[in-house]
This record gives C-alpha cells, structure tokens and sequence, in this order.
C-alpha cells in the first residue's frame, strides 16, 4: 500500500501493526479509540490473524501476555481508565520481560472522566503506572502518520529491548484523518530462544515468570533490567526541534499540544519574538539533550501539556533547574488555542511572572 | 428532490459534511419550504451534524439530533423527536445515517414508515482513498451490510472520493472509474460527485454532476 490513503489515526496505528507483522489482537471496546478493535475486527480474519474481544481490559491484557510468551507480536489497545484497569499485566509483562504493544488514546479523567482529548495519563505512561520497578518505552505521535511509523517503530524496540512499549496518542490524534502513506521497511521479529513455544523434547523448559522465590534473585534480575534500561536511554530517545537554535522562549511539546504551539511559535515569530519548540516523540526514555543545549541560551521555557502539569518535571529536571519552567494547559478534554499558548510565550519573553 | 434523503456508507466517508451541504443548499432553493436535518448515528460520539448547529439554524434548517451527541455522554441514544421524519409528511428530511452496518441499525426502525411512503432517496457515499474501500468489491460488500442492517434498498451513489487537505483534482478524476464500476456492479447511478469548493471550477467542465462541499470543520 504506497499510494496515500485517508485514515483515522486509530486506523493508522491498527494498519501499520499488521504490517508489522502482528497477527494477534486483544482488546475490550472504550471511546475515543474503539476504530482500532473495529478495524482489527474487520482486518484479522482475512489475514489469518486473531482478533479477539476479551471479557474485559484484565483479561486482554494478560492475553497478550500469554501472546507474547509464546514469541508472537501482538498488541491491545485502549483509552484511560481501561489502560488504569491493566497496570497489574503491564507490570508482569515489564517483570517477564516480555515484548508488546500497548495503545493509549488519552481522555480526560480522572475517573470515567470524559471522552474528548486529554495527556494526562503522562505519569502514569512514563513513571510506572503498575507495581514495582520499571519502565515502558512511551512514543507520542502527532500526525495520523507519525501514529503509522511509531506503531511500527514500537513493535521493533519491544522485540529489541523485550519489554512493553506504549503508543500515548489522545482522543483527537486517533480521531483526526489525514492522508498516510505505508511505505515501510519493517525488521522482521528476531529469534526468541526464550518463548514457550514447546520443546518438543530437545532442549529444557522455558519459563516465563515475574514471581521469584529468592530476594537476592529477584534483586539481581532488577539490576539486571536497569542496566538494560540505561542502554534504551542512552540510544532510543528521540525528539523534534523547530526554530530553537536562537530561541529565547522555548516550549516543550508533545502529541496534539505540539500541533497549537508550532502555530503559535510561528506567530511569535513573525511578532519578533525568537521562540522555539522542542517536540518530545520518546517520553521515556525522556530526550533531555536538546533541553540541556537549549538552556544554554533560553531564558524560559514553557511546557503546554493537556493536563494540570506533568511533564513540565521533565523539563525542569533536563535543565536542571537553571532556567525558569512554566505551564501553560488546559484539561477535561479542552485543547489550548494557539492565541494562549502564544500569550504564555509573549509572558515568558517579556520575564513578568 | 423527494421528501427524503439518506445519507450512509462507509464511516469517514464524508456523510455528515455531505448532508449539512445538501441541507444548507435546500434550504437556499427552497425557501419556505420546512426543512430539517436529522443525525440518526448511534455509535460515533464525535463529528456530527450538531457541530454545524448554528450555521444550520441560521439557515432555518430544522436539527433532529441527540441531545448527547458532542458531550460526554457516551451512548447509544435516538433523538427524542424522531418520529417527525415519518409522521409529518411535510417536512423535507435528509438523513445522516451513521457509519457502516453498525451506524446503520437505527434506520431499521424507520425503514416501514419510509418504504410504504416511498418518497425517498437513499445514496452511499463512496470515498476509494479509505483503507477498507479501496476497490469496488469491498466498498459493495459494505454497502450490502448497511442496507441488511438499516432495512433499506440503496438508491444511488455519491462519489466522495478525497485525500482530505491533499485532495487534487488529479485524485478526484482518478476516482471515476472506481465510481462507474460501482455503478455497473449494482445498477445504481452515480447521483454525483462532490469536491471541495476550491476543485470546483477546475473539475466541473470535466465530471458530470459535480457538487460543491464547503468544509465544516478545519483540522488542527
């Protein structure tokens, strides 16, 4: 398929998964990403693969964990308080150390919240979210495309790294269309000596398993994951940058939010004010290298988030605090205008907070 | 014009934005005539016919609408005054039926009343550039889906096709034949084609009964 189509970003993200290679999909149906399950539904049969609407969020998500012990790419995919309901796999998925695909298109909350846009599932995406030590690889797109190649991507560094990674979209990036090319080179799956996928009685079981009797194991296989997470920090973080090399203001900005502050920093722009915006695409591992060069020479930075403020401690922990952070956001499913968020640059050039 | 119209097919295929048009340019046609747009779509939350509200009422156009529809709400819910579609018989109707068969179940229940009245047109919006209806064979086998589930035989066809923002004339002329074959796989006519304002007058010497859309809603 390497002519354009019209695609929702929901779609997108569920066309460029079975190009990937997955054939296997297990979800339980929640707004604003139900195109997803839709299109897998309609898809899998006809390609041989399994679609599956499980009893509930829980039981999908330990679908793919059985999935993926067996050595297959798969995914599921959900909205906020459904990701909220499979924290408890994704942590034994991160304590196996197993390889998947796991969707967010954010809405507001918390609680049942609403059904429109929202980021504020940033700490959970990027802190934990599930019991215990440990890290998912987070990619935010901001284009029906972008949703399209970092699907794609994500399959590549969770067979890499043999860990989770998540997909945070929102509800206007999975809802939006816009034309999207699939002109893909995808690395097929690696070897998985580790999986289950039977012995047939030449070699030992293989055990696939977060529980561990011992402390001092259970410790060492904990430094062990750390050191592999330093390798992700140190090679996977990935970012955009628009007009910082002389900025003055800085806004950091990732998904959705990103689309209104590159509007607004172009208007700042042609009003004379040297803005620029940093546009996160890894949120863990979290690209600080662009927010340490820009300190150098900002004298602000803003965060524009659709939350109360999130990955404005990011920001402020790249730059070490050096240079003053402030927020600019709206929440519940509101999406900032371009004029606010260039109000905020207009307050942060002029230094009157 | 009958004193229906429906309007189905694919979701994203374009429906809602074609029945505000249609409805808006109605109600320039006809003035006087009682008019009304109803949104009977049950599954998808957002894009709908309440987005264009004031432009609609301005234009005297009466909204048959959810009172959920764009809120938080997040169910399958009809318009309370739905059977003024069926019951008054002086009221000019189209009707945005929502997105594939599933969008489509709620029409069943008014497919009686509209095919004993038979005063009605009922058209798929076809669009070759969406992933699930590239060729003719995909987009009729939807088709068949719709009017299994909504109860009603389709009258004609709307060729929507569009890359939405990137959409070239080229992309539109490249869409006939998909259109035509439509056409000859079911017996239907090709009622028209639609493009945005800004391809019009390129296109309208070379593509019969092209239809003019304004856009109601503009990307971020």
């Amino acid at each position: 398929m390497a002519e354009k189509v019209l695609m929702k970003g929901n779609e997108a993200i569920a066309e460029a998964a079975i190009i990937a290679g997955c054939r296997h999909y297990f979800g339980y149906p929640i707004t604003p990403q139900t195109e997803i399950a839709a299109y897998m539904a309609k898809r899998m049969p006809k390609i041989g693969g399994v679609f599956l609407q499980a009893e509930s969020e829980i039981a999908a998500i330990n679908m793919v964990y059985g999935c993926s012990s067996a050595g297959k790419r798969v995914m599921t995919s959900s909205s906020s308080p459904g990701i909220s309901l499979k924290q408890e796999g994704i942590s034994y998925l991160a304590g196996s150390d197993l390889p998947c695909l796991i969707v967010n298109a954010q809405r507001g909350g918390p609680g049942l919240g609403g059904i429109q846009p929202s980021q504020s599932d940033y700490f959970q995406a990027t802190k934990g979210g599930g019991h215990g030590d440990y890290h998912l690889i987070v990619l935010a797109p901001a284009s029906v495309q972008e949703m399209a190649e970092l699907t794609i991507k994500g399959f590549e560094l969770a067979d890499k790294y043999c860990m989770p990674v998540m997909l945070l979209a929102d509800g206007t990036t999975g809802q939006m269309m816009e034309p999207v090319t699939f002109d893909f080179d995808v690395k097929p799956a690696p070897e998985k000596p580790w999986a289950t996928t039977g012995t047939k009685m030449q070699r030992e079981h293989n055990i696939v398993n977060s529980l561990y009797l011992q402390p001092e194991k259970l410790e060492v296989t904990n430094l062990e994951r750390y050191k592999k997470y330093e390798t992700v920090k140190e090679n996977e973080a990935m970012w955009e940058e628009f007009m910082t090399e002389d900025a003055d203001v800085v806004v950091a900005a990732f998904g959705i939010a990103a689309r209104v502050s590159q509007n607004a920093v172009i208007e700042a722009r042609k009003q004379g004010i040297k803005a620029g915006l940093i546009r996160p695409i890894t949120l863990w591992p979290f690209p600080e290298t662009p927010f340490k060069k820009a300190a150098e020479h900002a004298k602000a930075f803003i965060s524009v988030e659709l939350s109360m403020g999130q990955m404005i401690e990011d920001v402020k922990l790249s730059v070490s605090c050096t240079k003053p952070v402030y927020f600019c956001g709206r929440v519940g499913g509101m999406i900032p205008s371009p004029a606010e968020v260039l109000s905020a640059i207009k307050k942060a050039d002029g230094g009157d907070r | 014009m009958k004193r229906v119209t429906l309007l189905a097919g694919h979701y994203g295929s374009g429906k809602t934005n074609i029945a505000v048009n249609m409805a808006i340019n109605a109600a320039t046609e006809n003035a006087g005539k009682r008019l009304a747009i109803a949104d009977l779509d049950i599954v998808n939350p957002y894009f709908r016919t309440e987005d264009s509200r004031e432009e609609l009422e301005a234009a005297g156009i009466r909204l048959i609408c959810s009172g959920y529809a764009n809120t938080n709400v997040d169910l399958p819910s009809m318009p309370d005054d739905l059977y003024a579609i069926t019951d008054d018989h002086d009221l000019q109707v189209i009707i945005d039926v929502g997105g594939d068969d599933r969008g489509a179940l709620a029409l069943g229940r008014l497919s009686g009343a509209l095919k004993e009245e038979n005063d009605y047109d009922m058209y798929m919006v076809i669009n070759c550039y969406r992933p699930l209806s590239r060729d003719p064979e995909s987009t009729v086998e939807i088709m068949r889906e719709i009017e299994w589930a909504g109860r009603m035989p389709f009258t004609g066809l709307i060729n929507n096709s569009n890359l939405g923002r990137d959409t070239t004339a080229e992309d539109v002329l490249n869409s006939i034949p998909y259109a035509e074959k439509i056409s000859e796989l079911t017996g239907l006519p090709v009622f028209a084609t639609s493009v945005e304002n800004s391809l019009f007058e390129e296109l309208k010497e070379k593509i019969p009964n092209l239809m003019p859309l304004k856009l109601q809603k503009r990307p971020v």
